[in-house]
């Protein structure tokens, strides 16, 4: 199997309550649309390197919900999730998200962001571009901070393999 | 991750509007103080008042050319900010890596059924 080399997203921050991630793929829209909304398929990826999918949960309506979870290697269930505003198959899906661990005190309104996800084909490839529109900035930033949590734990857990292969 | 909330953070110099539209006027090189204005469509001491705090942070600087001051882009002083999204971003990336196989493997099947037909 040839293995499409790899590429970064590029996520950059358009206003203070937003967030743009954008990255191309080397197939065609109707399958990467396919591979974002089939739960079989999501499971496989959404995780990233962070932990076990445990729920996978899409109901592709209008108004229908969606719940993805995993465990993390140190057993913390990590869990998100949303509902279905706007479906157009294989070019648009508008949902809300929502991170079920938001600390005790934030109201789900404050942190629940809207997430549109555009698919657009050029010559088999498409690009994905998913804005994140948060509704303050400090929803915003904790969401970017989320990622530096991870990042921490990629850096500590390359660090426990090199400190395994030294003993 | 804790920040301190003073002006003399690249965070809160690009929390601003129009500090933000300043700099991307200046990401397309150095440009005298009018250029701005114009661009901007603001008053020249709201512009001077942006660009102040944003050359306290170190993210703009300034130099004399004969009678005007040209301001133009530093880039190192918004590294913390670019820093801060890359872990984000990084994310992301492991995410659409693993996507990637199951595109791969997607377009396998799906020439496979069209070749069975």
């Amino acid at each position: 199997m040839q293995v499409t080399s790899s590429q970064t997203a590029t996520v950059t921050l358009p206003t203070d309550e937003q967030i743009l991630i954008t990255r191309q793929f080397d197939a065609p829209k109707h399958l990467v649309f396919k591979a974002w909304t089939t739960p079989e398929l999501v499971r496989r990826w959404w995780t990233a390197k962070r932990g076990e999918a445990t729920v996978m949960e899409i109901d592709l309506r209008v108004g229908g919900r969606w719940r993805y979870a995993m465990v993390t290697p140190d057993g913390v269930e990590v869990a998100f999730r949303g509902e279905y505003r706007e479906i157009v198959p294989n070019e648009r899906l508008v949902s809300t998200e929502f991170f079920e661990g938001v600390p005790e005190g934030v109201s789900e309104e404050d942190a629940t962001t809207v997430n549109t996800a555009t698919f657009s084909e050029e010559d088999g490839r498409t690009t994905v571009t998913i804005l994140v529109q948060a509704p303050n900035k400090e929803t915003r930033d904790a969401i970017v901070d989320s990622g530096m949590e991870a990042g921490l734990q990629d850096a500590l857990d390359l660090l426990e393999e090199v400190a395994i292969s030294l003993a | 991750m804790a920040r301190a909330a003073t002006t003399a953070d690249a965070f809160n110099a690009v929390a601003e509007p129009r500090r933000r539209q300043i700099l991307d006027v200046l990401v397309g090189g150095e440009r005298p103080v009018n250029d701005l204005v114009r661009e901007l469509g603001l008053a020249q001491p709201q512009v001077s008042k942006h660009l102040r705090v944003l050359r306290e942070v170190g993210a703009v600087d300034v130099r004399e050319d004969g009678r005007q001051r040209l301001y133009r882009l530093n880039g190192r002083a918004l590294k913390p900010i670019h820093d801060w999204v890359k872990d984000y971003e990084r994310t992301w990336s492991e995410r659409f890596d693993r996507l990637d196989v199951v595109l791969e493997q997607l377009k396998e099947e799906e020439e496979g059924d069209a070749g069975d037909k």
